[in-house]
């Protein structure tokens, strides 16, 4: 149990939670978060979005009944944290690099921005978000990014040069991390693709995240969320 | 650690009666790295059948209030690359391990048992109760004769202690419990998931491809309360409880229903630390309530 520093409500049903506490945690790991409701049986899966010296915190979507018990914490409530889960992004990639977000799928990017640029300066890193609308977050990426396009509406995927890039960081809708997949063959990209699935242990041990991969299958909160590209599509 | 947990199940000596279900922990390496599992009773291998089984596709869990449905389908690696691979971690751990063999007809359980009892294992729990797989539409232990049939067979290729995983669903639970005994069954273990069903009315489609899923957690406890305190009283072999423990209290009223063990499972996944935590307080328990061991306990509500 931890305490809930705070969850601000975002435009669009987002929301940023932070969670008091030391924790550590490697780029694109998850942790699972549950709120003791009658309404939220399981934890849910959520990537870091961002780590500081006094707490851990996620970026979350408001789409069911789970995530609503989540939006109505307040500061001060006791939730259940468990983790860091999973294997995260690579650190040692070739640059130049693009992390490419849909949607919720945004939320590990932040976190993989900061370290990316913390770990070799010399990185160029360039982020590509699509979202519904603008969001409160963005100003966040532009301090750290070397370049930001946010895109509203449309496909991002049509507004990534992909031959400017040696690696490719993903996370969002599988028709958007397939559509990167194609073009990161084309130019010889390394693809990394985070994957989301339902869960229910979080550990590797019940397989109700398997997915099917060119390697037989895997499970998502043990072999990945990270798998290479070329392995899922 | 006292001795005031240690019980003797069947002829298998347990430190504590806290076992770890089947499917919720895979083969236990995965909650080492979390916890020192050793301080379990025991764990239940994920279920193994006679060949590998790449599981359901689709959904395969979705939450209920109090509880989940799952329809991962028995994914497995199969009984040989299991003795390869996982089998040997689990007899080097010092708890009890039991083997949990499923099958979709007879054939493949009797194969399976024969091909595991050459192995050095603790148990084998019989998995007749499995709702999720497509080609059982009708679980083995759901009906007497399949039931006998089945616990007949693998009885006769197994000297191994021998337990049997029953189903919720049966059409008559005592019954079914008296003919595994009959039949040469050490014991027995209930209950398994109960076949359930969910919606997605946005999309006025079902949750699962397989249709049906398992349902597990404290929303079935009181059911298999009552099923424990039934089965218990109706056979001479122990029993197993299993449904919807989270704490030492649902422990306790398993024990004092009639079973003589129990087993942990959706709440490895509510708190991957569940096994440990249970255990502490239920020593705890033994000592503010001046109860030198558990056996004390077990069966005394009539």
């Amino acid at each position: 149990m931890a305490l809930i520093k705070y969850n601000k409500p975002l435009k669009d049903n987002f929301y940023l939670l932070k969670i008091a506490g030391k924790y550590k945690a490697i780029m694109g790991q998850f942790f699972m978060i549950r709120k003791d409701s009658q309404a939220m049986f399981l934890n849910r899966p959520m990537s870091v979005y961002d780590l500081e010296d006094d707490g851990i915190i996620f970026l979350y979507k408001k789409v069911g009944k789970g995530t609503a018990v989540l939006a109505d914490c307040k500061r001060g409530d006791k939730i259940n944290i468990y983790g860091p889960y999973g294997n995260g992004f690579p650190i040692e990639v070739k640059k130049n690099i693009a992390l490419v977000g849909g949607g919720t799928g945004i939320a590990p990017l932040f976190f993989t921005l900061k370290q990316l640029k913390k770990h070799c300066k010399e990185y160029t890193v360039d982020i590509f978000l699509g979202l519904q609308g603008k969001n409160d977050f963005e100003s966040a990426f532009e301090l750290y990014a070397d370049y930001l396009l946010v895109n509203y509406g449309q496909f991002i995927t049509d507004f990534v040069p992909y031959e400017k890039y040696n690696t490719i960081f993903s996370c969002g809708p599988e028709s958007m991390m397939k559509k990167i997949e194609k073009q990161a063959r084309r130019f010889n990209i390394d693809h990394y693709v985070s994957l989301e699935k339902r869960m229910a242990c979080g550990v590797g041990a019940c397989l109700v995240c398997t997915c099917q991969t060119k390697k037989g299958n895997k499970r998502v909160c043990k072999d990945g969320p990270v798998f290479s590209g070329k392995d899922i599509f | 650690m006292s001795d005031s947990l240690e019980i003797k199940f069947s002829d298998i000596h347990l430190k504590n009666p806290i076992i770890m279900a089947s499917g919720t922990f895979g083969f236990g390496r995965e909650y080492a790295e979390i916890y020192d599992i050793e301080k379990l009773g025991g764990i239940v291998s994920k279920g193994l059948t006679l060949n590998p089984r790449g599981g359901n596709q689709g959904i395969r869990i979705w939450e209920t209030s109090s509880g989940l449905l799952n329809s991962v389908g028995l994914e497995n690696p199969g009984i040989q690359s299991f003795i390869e691979k996982e089998l040997p971690y689990m007899q080097s751990l010092n708890l009890v391990h039991i083997i949990n063999i499923s099958g979709t007809n007879l054939e493949d359980y009797v194969k399976a048992c024969d091909r595991i009892s050459r192995e050095k294992v603790n148990m084998i729990e019989l998995n007749i109760s499995c709702p999720n797989v497509k080609e059982n539409n009708i679980p083995f232990g759901i009906k007497e004769k399949t039931t006998k049939k089945v616990v007949r067979e693998v009885r006769k290729v197994t000297k191994v202690p021998l337990m049997v995983k029953l189903s919720p669903d049966a059409d008559d639970i005592i019954r079914i419990a008296r003919v595994c005994e009959e039949e040469g069954a050490d014991a027995i273990s209930l209950i398994n998931t109960f076949k359930a069903f969910a919606i997605n009315i946005k999309e006025k489609k079902k949750i699962f491809d397989n249709t049906y899923a398992g349902l597990s957690g404290p929303c079935i406890k009181p059911i298999a309360l009552r099923m424990v305190h039934e089965v218990a009283s109706q056979v001479k072999i122990p029993v197993m409880g299993i449904g919807g423990i989270v704490d030492y209290q649902d422990i306790l009223e398993f024990l004092m229903a009639g079973a003589q063990a129990v087993q942990i499972g959706t709440a490895n996944f509510l708190n991957p630390k569940a096994g440990e935590i249970i255990i502490k307080d239920l020593e705890k328990y033994l000592i503010d309530n001046n109860i030198l061991n558990i056996s004390d306990i077990i069966g005394i509500i009539d």
